[in-house]
């Protein structure tokens, strides 16, 4: 497989507060990757480093031959003019924890935003693209609605379909499900599954440990910005080497979850 | 061994209810219709020709001169609505001049009377006698700022200082994972401010706005003191001659009470359109 993305020694700080310390990072076309880690450990930082909603202190991310951000001449890094910044961005498709729909937009509008402005697509073409997608994730009936009149699960996956509306070479999804009341959860993984079973190359920083295990190619843990393990899915839930992730990992499986497999088949 | 506590013998649940009775309310209903009404009668006694309030209620002058007023509004306003947004934007910028350009504005403008600022505008020219752009104007000053104009410049940028605070709230109010979401999405900083952030920043700032709509309509009354023939204006230099003086203030009271309430209808229609994102739920 070959490789679709790479950070290369990412640094971020904030004040005193070293968030990332050097991150190394590779995902390959098709792969799913998650990244777990306790709260504040800088997963979510680095996924926004990726995307350079954050703007790293040092290192950079490489998606399919371009620098993020940057544009290498010789042997020093020139940081890109806004334009072709935002023209790199919008080939990263990014779900937010908080959804970040356009509030003054119906659904139909947010998920048609993007093409229409950026990608300059005629009206009817973005509107068709946007309804398959919508369709996709079960939102065609609610395309006509205001974001303030959707649920937390509904929001969401309007978020993943006006991602996919700008065709990213990459998914990143930054907590897509901890805003969610825990019933609502089940329908955004849903949807993640069914993307991660088309091909889609993701990047998922989340919580939930059993759609690590069931979905994710790899896993990786960061803890107080390192990662500290690193592998198959199975392996590093079942068997990890590092005893802070041991103790980590053993904190979260403690913790009933309602959306996990395992939790389900436990109860039931 | 658990014994049941008696249960006590209830009423059953269809009783009628005696409502509770409000005699406060009434009684003071009832004194604020007897205010009304002596307010009322004693307007109707007074010493006011009302004749003449409805004869000079249509006479052209006062048209004319009410023309002139909301002329001198709506320029004043959209003046006032152009400056607020810009100086507004550069307080949030990044670079440091034109934040401090910015705050300069809203302390000079805003912290001078707005009829001071008037007579400033109207004799401009005693500072600068001619208006030199090279290649656009060359003009005497005293010809390029009218009455008129004075009162557009002066009551606009006075109002301008009050939105750039007004703007800079708003757009700091739209929540910041909204620019985020259309950054991801590639539209550059303009088209993020135009599609995404200033419309919501209407919504937030309409009723302001609505209020600077209103506050300027009588405003603009203060052009009558740089001889400009607004409304009030024409009302006094009919006053001076036939002696009329409450008659024709009470015409210029009713055509600004008309004026506010077509404002005030207006803002409810454009704060129902603005706001129709934030409907309940489903």
């Amino acid at each position: 497989m070959t490789v679709a993305v790479r950070t290369v020694g990412i640094r971020k700080r904030f004040g005193d507060h070293e968030v990332l310390k050097g991150i190394d990072l590779e995902v390959s076309h098709g792969e799913v990757l998650c990244i777990l880690g306790p709260s504040g450990s800088g997963k979510s930082t680095l996924l926004r480093c990726i995307n350079h909603l954050e703007v790293p202190d040092g290192g950079y991310a490489w998606v399919d031959g371009q620098i993020i951000g940057y544009d290498l001449q010789g042997d020093r890094l020139h940081e890109l003019p806004v334009r072709r910044l935002r023209a790199q961005q919008s080939q990263l498709g990014m779900v937010f924890q908080h959804f970040n729909l356009f509030a003054h937009r119906t659904v139909l509008g947010n998920v048609i935003e993007g093409p229409m402005v950026v990608r300059r697509l005629p009206r009817e073409a973005a509107v068709k693209r946007a309804m398959e997608l919508l369709d996709m994730v079960g939102m065609a009936e609610k395309a006509g609605a205001w974001p303030s009149q959707l649920s937390g699960g509904q929001k969401q996956r309007v978020a993943i379909a006006r991602a996919l509306a700008m065709e990213p070479r990459v998914m990143l999804f930054d907590e897509p499900t901890s805003a969610l009341d825990p019933e609502l959860v089940g329908e955004v993984l849903e949807v993640m599954r069914r993307l991660a079973a088309s091909g889609t190359t993701m990047i998922v920083v989340t919580h939930e440990i059993g759609f690590a295990r069931e979905v994710a190619d790899r896993v990786v843990v960061m803890i107080d910005g390192e990662i500290r393990e690193s592998g198959p899915a199975a392996q590093v839930l079942a068997d990890p080497a590092d005893p802070r992730v041991r103790s980590f990992l053993g904190r979260v499986l403690a913790r009933p979850s309602e959306n996990t497999t395992e939790n389900t088949q436990q109860r039931g | 061994m658990t014994s049941t506590p008696p249960v006590p013998a209830l009423p059953p649940p269809d009783l009628p209810v005696r409502r509770l009775r409000h005699p406060g309310r009434w009684i003071a209903g009832a004194l604020v219709v007897l205010v009304l009404g002596l307010l009322l009668w004693a307007f109707a006694v007074g010493k006011i020709r009302w004749p003449i309030v409805g004869e000079f209620l249509t006479a052209p002058v006062i048209l004319k001169g009410f023309g002139w007023t909301l002329l001198i509004t709506l320029c004043a306003l959209v003046l006032g609505i152009v400056l607020g947004f810009a100086f507004g934007m550069m307080r949030l910028s990044a670079n440091p001049v034109l934040r401090f350009a910015s705050w300069l504005y809203v302390w000079v403008f805003r912290g001078t009377p707005v009829l001071l600022q008037l007579l400033i505008w109207f004799n401009i020219a005693l500072i600068f006698p001619r208006l030199y752009i090279p290649g656009l104007v060359d003009m005497k000053m005293v010809e390029a700022v009218t009455p008129f104009v004075a009162a557009v410049l002066g009551l606009g940028v006075n109002e301008g200082s009050y939105l750039t605070e007004v703007v800079r709230g708003g757009i700091g109010s739209v929540d910041r994972g909204q620019v985020e979401a259309a950054n991801t999405l590639g539209m550059t900083p303009g088209q993020t401010m135009r599609r995404i952030v200033l419309p919501q920043t209407m919504r937030l700032i309409l009723p302001v706005l609505g209020n600077s709509a209103v506050g300027m309509l009588k405003f603009s009354s203060l052009a009558a003191t740089i001889a400009m023939t607004e409304m009030l204006n024409a009302a006094q230099r009919i006053y001076f001659i036939n002696g009329a003086v409450i008659e024709l203030l009470f015409v210029c009271a009713i055509w600004y009470l008309a004026g506010t309430t077509v404002l005030s209808i207006g803002q409810y229609y454009l704060e129902r359109h603005f706001g129709r994102s934030a409907g309940g739920r489903a």
